[in-house]
């Protein structure tokens, strides 16, 4: 596209996204949140209940811990694997990033009841354990915190491995040269120079995987037991089993905030963090 | 030089006079490429080496092994002394200037000067001190808080010669560190680093495709073709004496006249060439009947205007031909011309005698030289001859 339109010009291009996303988002989270407010009548006494009942601050602390356990997976498996891609050579990252996409076409729906199969007590898994003679029982892979990690970590893995890997590749590797030839040993080198310059990915990638994480539903709803339930699932059993609108509103405004907070300390941690990033 | 005496009698040598780098049939492979085929080279405290050569020739190849950051895959270096190959870049102590730059873009100037003596764990009070002396030396005095990104190219590369010798290495190697930097400022930084070389008394490697930086700052330069040292010496005797026509055609300009020799005349020799006979001198170990190419530089060739004979000595070498082409580089004047058997031949002459003689293309002009300024020099059987970069081209 050559020429350029008129100011007034760029608010038509935007206006359908716009529009869709006014009537069919905008419109319908507004109208959930007001209902934590006016329903069954106007006052902050659903706010009262989260508050109150122990079981809500549980459940929310539940779900920041899982997504934090989460995001530090996905930072541990994904790091190397951004790094191998970003620097290993041309047929490597073509390998990689094959291997690291083909699950994200698959439905999540689909991955998690494969998690299901392979995790369960006769599924694959214990089986090749027991096999090898590494447990004399099955483990309990599934139905509790460890089926949930597990199956997030796989599936928020690409959020964390993009980002990361943006950022490496554009990282000069003559800087670790340089500090190698001025004296730093391999790990120093490491600390100081490598981490440090892909750390915006690290941010931006963990932010990512932590945020959605937060109101993830399917995975633990199917993977998780009955102590793990998280804050996505408490909304979805308030309006289904009980239809308690209301409720469900004030949980939807509780993740809703905390999201808006994260982003935004991420934000100011990274904008402050990274001057060099700025051009 | 480019045939390598056997390993033994180098060793031998360099016991006793050994310099501050000593590198010894040094080989660089890759799969089948072979990037450094047997580099030998012996670097004296103090003295400023240059690698020019074309890219490809294996001088950055040559420069990485010594740094530490390729592995070589024979060979031997040492430094002061005692053998470097099995000792990671770190553990070198080797002082390197990256092409651009590598400064750490998440530190301060004075953090990334700092570096190399946090590594050393030097006490911060001397960082501090010392930090400060090397922005002075490189003229960057109050530049410490500053981000790499807010200085401009010439400033960067000044903060990456402060890093690089602030540990006081006892050898700076450094990779086409100009390159990247315009005509002006590349000039600037040359004296700049001929200043730093002189007041530090640093044993420097420098790497360059860049013929007149080499002859600007160099106290020997080795010049590298196919992963080898062609030729290594001095400036003017590379200029003046080079030994192959790789030499001859890439460190400045030359005129090439192939031929055969028909006699010796001590020093000198006496050429067949299809442009006529020649005389010219001995360059290398020629004998009569032997192929050979003889080389002249375009400012040695004079343009002798009508019956008068050119001021000085009477040229032995006379020739004719017609101009082609007149070129106006301001200092001077470069005619092309064409000989009688079509070869052409570049001469360049001073502005003001080209302006007294005043030819023209289409003119008939009589060219002449001095045996002493024209080189006859050894084809070797096999090699690559014609990569040089050649005049008229």
């Amino acid at each position: 596209m050559q020429g350029s339109l008129k100011p007034g010009g760029y608010g038509l291009l935007v206006l359908p996204a716009c529009a869709l996303l006014l009537v069919f988002f905008a419109y319908p989270v507004f109208w959930l949140l007001l209902r934590s407010i006016s329903e069954p009548h106007w006052g902050f006494a659903n706010f009262q209940v989260l508050y109150e009942r122990s079981i809500y601050l549980k459940v929310l602390l539940n779900t920041v811990v899982i997504s934090l356990l989460v995001t530090l997976c996905c930072a541990v498996i994904g790091y190397p694997l951004a790094y191998t891609m970003a620097h290993g050579g041309p047929r490597v990252r073509r390998l990689l990033t094959f291997v690291v996409l083909v699950p994200f076409w698959t439905s999540i729906l689909v991955r998690t009841f494969a998690w299901m199969v392979i995790l369960q007590r006769q599924g694959l898994i214990n089986d090749l354990l027991l096999w090898l003679g590494l447990t004399e029982r099955p483990l309990a892979l599934v139905y509790n915190r460890t089926g949930v990690l597990i199956g997030m970590t796989q599936i928020l893995l690409p959020f964390m491995i993009f980002p990361l890997y943006s950022v490496m590749l554009r990282i000069d590797r003559s800087c670790s040269w340089a500090a190698a030839t001025l004296g730093a040993p391999p790990l120093r080198n490491f600390l100081r120079i490598y981490l440090p310059l892909s750390l915006p990915g690290l941010m931006t990638g963990g932010t990512l995987v932590f945020i959605v994480s937060l109101g993830y539903f399917i995975t633990p709803a199917l993977l998780g037991g009955q102590r793990d339930i998280m804050i996505a699932q408490l909304i979805e059993q308030q309006i289904s089993n009980f239809g308690n609108w209301g409720l469900a509103g004030a949980l939807s405004l509780v993740l809703l905030a905390g999201t808006a907070l994260c982003l935004a300390l991420v934000r100011r941690f990274v904008g402050g963090q990274a001057p060099w990033g700025r051009r | 030089m480019s045939r390598s005496p056997s390993p033994g009698s180098t060793r031998n040598r360099g016991a006793m006079a050994e310099g501050i780098l000593e590198i010894e049939g040094l080989r660089k492979q890759y799969g089948p490429v072979v990037a450094v085929d047997g580099v030998d080279l012996s670097l004296k405290t103090g003295e400023f080496v240059t690698f020019l050569g074309p890219s490809g020739s294996g001088k950055t190849t040559t420069l990485q092994i010594i740094a530490g950051l390729q592995s070589a895959s024979a060979g031997h270096i040492r430094l002061n002394g005692q053998a470097i190959d099995p000792l990671p870049p770190h553990q070198r102590n080797i002082g390197v200037v990256f092409q651009h730059y590598a400064l750490f873009p998440h530190m301060s100037i004075a953090r990334n000067i700092a570096f190399p003596l946090e590594m050393r764990r030097v006490p911060a009070a001397e960082i501090r001190r010392r930090v400060e002396e090397a922005l002075a030396l490189v003229g960057l005095e109050g530049y410490g808080q500053r981000h790499p990104r807010q200085l401009s190219g010439g400033q960067q590369q000044r903060v990456a010669l402060a890093r690089a010798l602030v540990f006081r290495p006892p050898l700076l190697l450094m990779d086409e560190p100009l390159g990247a930097l315009d005509k002006q400022l590349r000039e600037q930084m040359q004296l700049e680093i001929s200043r730093l070389h002189r007041e530090l008394g640093a044993s420097i490697v420098y790497v360059t495709h860049d013929q007149e930086e080499a002859l600007v700052m160099s106290d020997r330069i080795a010049v590298f073709n196919h992963g080898r040292i062609e030729q290594i010496g001095a400036s003017e005797e590379l200029y003046e004496r080079p030994r192959s026509r790789f030499v001859a055609g890439f460190l400045g300009e030359s005129n090439f006249f192939e031929g055969r020799v028909e006699a010796l005349q001590g020093e000198l020799c006496r050429i067949a060439s299809p442009a006529g006979p020649l005389l010219a001198r001995r360059n290398g170990d020629l004998a009569v009947g032997d192929p050979t190419v003889v080389a002249v530089r375009p400012e040695r060739l004079c343009l002798l205007d009508g019956s008068a004979a050119g001021g000085g000595g009477e040229p032995e070498n006379r020739l004719e031909g017609r101009v082609q082409e007149v070129v106006y580089l301001g200092l001077s004047r470069k005619y092309l011309l064409r000989l009688a058997d079509g070869q052409e031949v570049v001469v360049r002459q001073q502005a003001q005698d080209a302006e007294r003689s005043g030819l023209g293309p289409g003119d008939l002009v009589r060219l002449g030289w001095r045996a002493a300024n024209a080189n006859a020099l050894e084809v070797a059987a096999g090699s690559d001859e014609a990569d040089g970069k050649e005049t008229g081209q």
